[in-house]
């Protein structure tokens, strides 16, 4: 079963031809990475997945409905993280999540909202509005009301821009716990050490098309095999970072 | 609409009403500019202008100041519509499976409540000022449903102000005509005081229809043919308002 299928799709801005023909199928209850530069057009295939665009030409299925004839379908049965934070900055971090839970039909909003304050390490927050948190804390929160209503199919627009190492190494537990739950993940990524760690697939968008699709180690093959050199392995900045930083998860309010 | 469409809607207007209620300094704002003016048109102007009638000079002009209140309450409406659709909040609505006019309907009911209370608010300091209305409670019951029908409409040319605004001041500054048109209008002085083309455009305004019908109201005065021409403005702004919304609503959310 794919949770995604994508024929043929193209899009054009005016004369900009961004989706010149992209084929995708997304296999249910995977973590999917999608990569590309900036401007490779991610943000405009997924939210053409998600019917807030329509296609050029082409045909999109999600969960088996037609993205142009079925859109309230597919709107059901998938949830979308936009790649820009989406947040009533009137109400509380709790407020969005009850409200995007009545949305949602969730029977007991409130408790949807504190388990996902918790979830994301909100709980304090949770009162207060988001214009006093930081960006971090404002992505997580995004990211949290695109994760109520449990949909079988999440879309994360570069989920982890803009998160430090713990938040984004938190995230991805989050996106792992979806995946062992049987909900489908389509991520895009521009870091590689991402779509690396969690992605059971991995295609790469370039010049409107998609130009390699597989596993890590498919695409380690499309490489001529490594050559051993005698090197001292450094550890990597990130390592050092989180040596000293700790990752046993940051305090409230990082 | 659809049971499910009303539930959208409830909780919609309820997340907008909010937003009205985290900042209450926003009706007062909308209400104190006509409550001025209509301090300063009674209290200073008012002794030198010459109605033609015994009445009272605030009983005159108090619904030329009410059209005022309309026209400067709804663009919050824009405001806030402006902000949805800049701030990714309507993307994230639309990516939800909820009925789309629930994303117009949840600020056009807010903008009807809000407007009501503003409206309540000149009202009340119009009495301070000396208003005694000679009406039963059936001409008050129809001022109310003039004035709500009024709000509905202006509301429906702010949302298109507020869907296709390109700046936060753009969104807003379509009310100013509509803020001026009431000072062209039987609003505080008799037309035929005016040169004869403004006095043309004054009488054949939907604001002067409007106010005659409303100063008959609250006067308690034998009711003319102004009602219906309101009445008939009013409906046709409505429903042009209304079309032309949805059709910037959809072109701007199709890409
Ligand atoms: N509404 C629009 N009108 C015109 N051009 C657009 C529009 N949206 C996107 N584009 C253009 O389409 C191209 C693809 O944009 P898109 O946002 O899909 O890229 P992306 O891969 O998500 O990039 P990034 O990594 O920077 O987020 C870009 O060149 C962008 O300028
Ligand atoms: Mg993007």
């Amino acid at each position: 079963m794919q949770a995604i299928e994508v024929h043929g799709l193209r899009k054009s801005y005016k004369d900009l031809h961004v989706l010149r023909g992209v084929d995708l199928a997304v296999p249910a209850g995977s973590i999917y990475a999608l990569l590309g530069s900036n401007g490779a057009g991610k943000t405009t295939l997924v939210q053409i997945i998600s019917t807030l665009l329509s296609a050029d030409a082409g045909q999109v299925r999600v969960n088996g409905f037609d993205t142009a004839a079925q859109p309230r379908q597919v709107r059901e049965s998938l949830s979308l993280t936009g790649q820009f934070a989406a947040i009533d900055g009137v109400h509380t971090g709790r407020e969005n999540l009850i409200l995007l839970a009545r949305l949602r039909r969730d029977p007991d909003p409130e408790r949807a909202a504190d388990a996902l304050l918790e979830r994301f390490d909100l709980t304090e927050a949770g009162a207060r509005r988001p214009s006093t948190y930081s960006g971090g804390m404002r992505r997580r929160l995004d990211l949290a009301m695109g994760l109520v209503g449990g949909a079988p199919l999440v879309l994360l627009d570069e989920p982890t821009t803009g998160l430090d190492p713990q938040s984004r190494i938190q995230m991805w537990n989050i996106i792992r716990e979806l995946a062992a739950s049987g909900t489908t993940v389509l991520l895009t990524t521009q870091y590689l050490d991402e779509a690396e760690q969690l992605a059971d697939r991995i295609a790469i968008l370039h010049d409107g098309t998609i130009i390699q699709e597989g596993t890590l180690a498919d695409l380690r093959k499309l490489l001529p095999p490594a050559t051993i050199e005698h090197v001292l392995k450094e550890p990597t900045l990130e390592d050092i970072f989180l040596t000293f930083v700790g990752s046993a998860g940051a305090p409230e309010g990082a | 609409m659809s049971i499910a469409a009303l539930h959208d809607t409830r909780i919609l207007t309820g997340r907008s009403l909010r937003h009205i209620l985290r900042s209450p300094d926003t009706i007062i704002t909308t209400a104190i500019t006509p409550i001025a003016m209509m301090l300063l048109f009674v209290f200073v102007f008012g002794g030198a202008i010459n109605t033609g009638s015994s009445e009272s000079y605030v009983k005159y002009m108090l619904p030329g100041i009410l059209a005022i209140t309309i026209a400067s309450g709804v663009a919050y409406t824009s405001y806030r519509l402006f902000l949805d659709m800049s701030e990714g909040m309507m993307l994230r609505l639309r990516s939800l499976p909820i009925s789309r006019s629930s994303m117009l309907w949840g600020h056009v009911l807010t903008s009807l409540a809000a407007n009501a209370v503003s409206l309540l608010l000149v009202i009340g300091v119009a009495f301070l000022a000396g208003f005694r209305p000679r009406a039963t409670v059936l001409d008050w019951l129809a001022a109310a449903a003039l004035l709500l029908l009024t709000t509905l409409a202006l509301t429906w040319i702010a949302v298109i102000a507020g869907l296709s605004a390109k700046t936060v001041d753009g969104a807003s500054a379509f009310s100013y005509p509509l803020i001026l048109l009431p000072f062209i209008s039987s609003a505080f002085v008799p037309t035929d005081s005016m040169p004869s083309a403004v006095a043309w455009f004054a009488e054949n305004q939907p604001i002067t229809a409007i106010v005659d019908s409303l100063r008959s109201l609250l006067t308690g005065a034998a009711l003319d043919a102004s009602i219906w021409v309101s009445v008939a403005w009013l409906l046709g702004l409505l429903a042009a308002a209304w079309v032309v919304s949805l059709f910037v609503f959809r072109s701007k959310t199709r890409g």
